[in-house]
């Protein structure tokens, strides 16, 4: 018998907020005085990168 | 039922005010782009792989007709975006190579075995599929082992970064993409069965909404919607967290990317919307009356095959500079070339991949999937 939709579900998110939970435990909370604009689009900065295109 | 609705509510609300607060306005609303698309895909039920496999087996051209419209959409308002604002919003474009047209077969190869390419994968799992949901970690750990292997693989030869831009200039270079996508257009009409070939009004509102989702993206992120990076970077952190010395590989050594592999996710914008994409599946799932039934229960060795695709899906997506999202959807909407190589590659490796079905993934037999 295959486990329900809302277990795997379930699992999934509990996966999701390990790794979250990981690395806010390693990395910290982001410097909100270093957060980009709101919309990239005339905002006057470059974009990050960090694409799947990008090498 | 009530109480699961509201549960999903909070969960949604709850979490892009998480980012919100976190990490910035730009991080919560590249949440609730994510959101979009997850509910877009699961409750439209929009898909990549899906209706690769139905243009063969069923002669079904309706959903790929979707992709293709959706993927216009975007053209038509990203091409001159771009064009007006090179110093904001960067393209999807990458070089063709010898590992990205290999990456581009086996990831379509692999994306059939495993039931979704990068954002089914994420669909799959936040819907509840227990393929998906295994398929996912494979991604994670498949697509960080790419970037350690990266450099040497494109070092087997690629060309210079080509775009219908470069080629043709942005005007006549989306009058090129626009004819190439009626071209596949109209060889998915030729190969549909009459019935099978205009896709139904559900498909029409997904390819739409995707398509806003999508410059949603690009206008917030200042970069196309793409999901590997991100799921690289969550296994490039994993890694690190087990020990792993990153700052030792090229790839992690990079500029861009070592900053990421120190930063917090939610300054990572695939990252985020990836999130998001997982949440809205999951969202859609339990706001139904009912979740639906389980997938198909599978064979030990299946679900061991499906681990084993889903790494091979991954490390070949990362080779290939993206998945069906981040080179076929956006590469192609953004004028690359190579995400018309990639269409070409990874539909041949579909192909394959459907034959291969029959052999991977084994059901349970009914008597022991009762026991």
């Amino acid at each position: 018998m295959s486990p329900s939709r809302p277990l795997v579900g379930t699992l999934a998110m509990a996966l999701l907020l390990g790794i979250l939970a990981l690395d806010m435990a390693r990395s910290g909370v982001p410097d909100l005085f270093d957060a980009p604009a709101a919309i990239a689009l005339g905002s006057g900065a470059a974009p990050g990168g960090a694409h799947c295109s990008g090498s | 039922m009530f109480r699961h609705r509201a549960l999903v509510l909070a969960l949604m609300l709850g979490f892009t005010a998480f980012a919100f607060v976190m990490a910035g306005p730009r991080a919560g609303l590249l949440v609730m782009v994510g959101l979009g698309f997850g509910l877009v895909l699961e409750g439209l039920r929009f898909g990549f792989a899906g209706p690769w496999r139905s243009i063969v087996t069923d002669r079904d051209g309706r959903g790929m007709l979707a992709q293709l419209i959706a993927i216009a959409l975007v053209a038509v308002v990203a091409f001159p975006m771009l064009a007006a604002n090179p110093a904001e919003l960067a393209p999807a474009h990458a070089p063709v190579g010898v590992a990205m047209i290999l990456g581009a077969f086996v990831f379509g190869l692999a994306m059939q075995l495993v039931m979704g390419c990068g954002s089914g994968t994420l669909v799959n799992a936040g819907s509840g599929n227990l393929v998906g949901l295994i398929a996912l970690a494979g991604f994670i750990g498949g697509s960080f082992a790419g970037t350690l292997h990266l450099d040497w693989w494109t070092g087997l030869g690629s060309l210079p970064v080509a775009s219908m831009q470069s080629l043709a200039g942005p005007n006549a270079g989306l009058a090129l993409t626009l004819a190439g996508l009626a071209l596949v257009g109209g060889v998915t009409l030729a190969r549909a069965a009459p019935g099978k070939r205009m896709p139904p009004a559900r498909l029409w509102i997904a390819a739409a909404l995707i398509a806003g989702l999508a410059l949603a993206n690009l206008v917030i992120a200042g970069q196309p919607w793409g999901i590997v990076y991100g799921l690289g970077l969550w296994g490039a952190k994993l890694a690190q967290a087990g020990g792993a010395d990153l700052a030792q590989t090229a790839f992690w050594a990079a500029e861009g990317n070592a900053t990421r592999l120190s930063a917090s996710i939610l300054t990572d914008v695939t990252s985020l919307t990836n999130i998001g994409l997982l949440l809205g599946a999951f969202a859609v799932m339990r706001w139904r009356a009912a979740p639906g039934a389980p997938a198909q229960a599978l064979t030990m060795a299946s679900y061991a095959g499906v681990l084993v695709a889903a790494l091979v899906l991954g490390y070949s997506a990362r080779l290939a500079f993206g998945c069906n999202v981040g080179a076929f959807f956006s590469g192609i909407s953004t004028g690359s070339l190579h995400g018309w190589v990639w269409l070409v590659a990874a539909f041949g490796g579909s192909m394959l991949g459907i034959r291969l079905r029959a052999v991977v993934l084994r059901p349970l037999p009914a008597r022991e999937a009762m026991a």
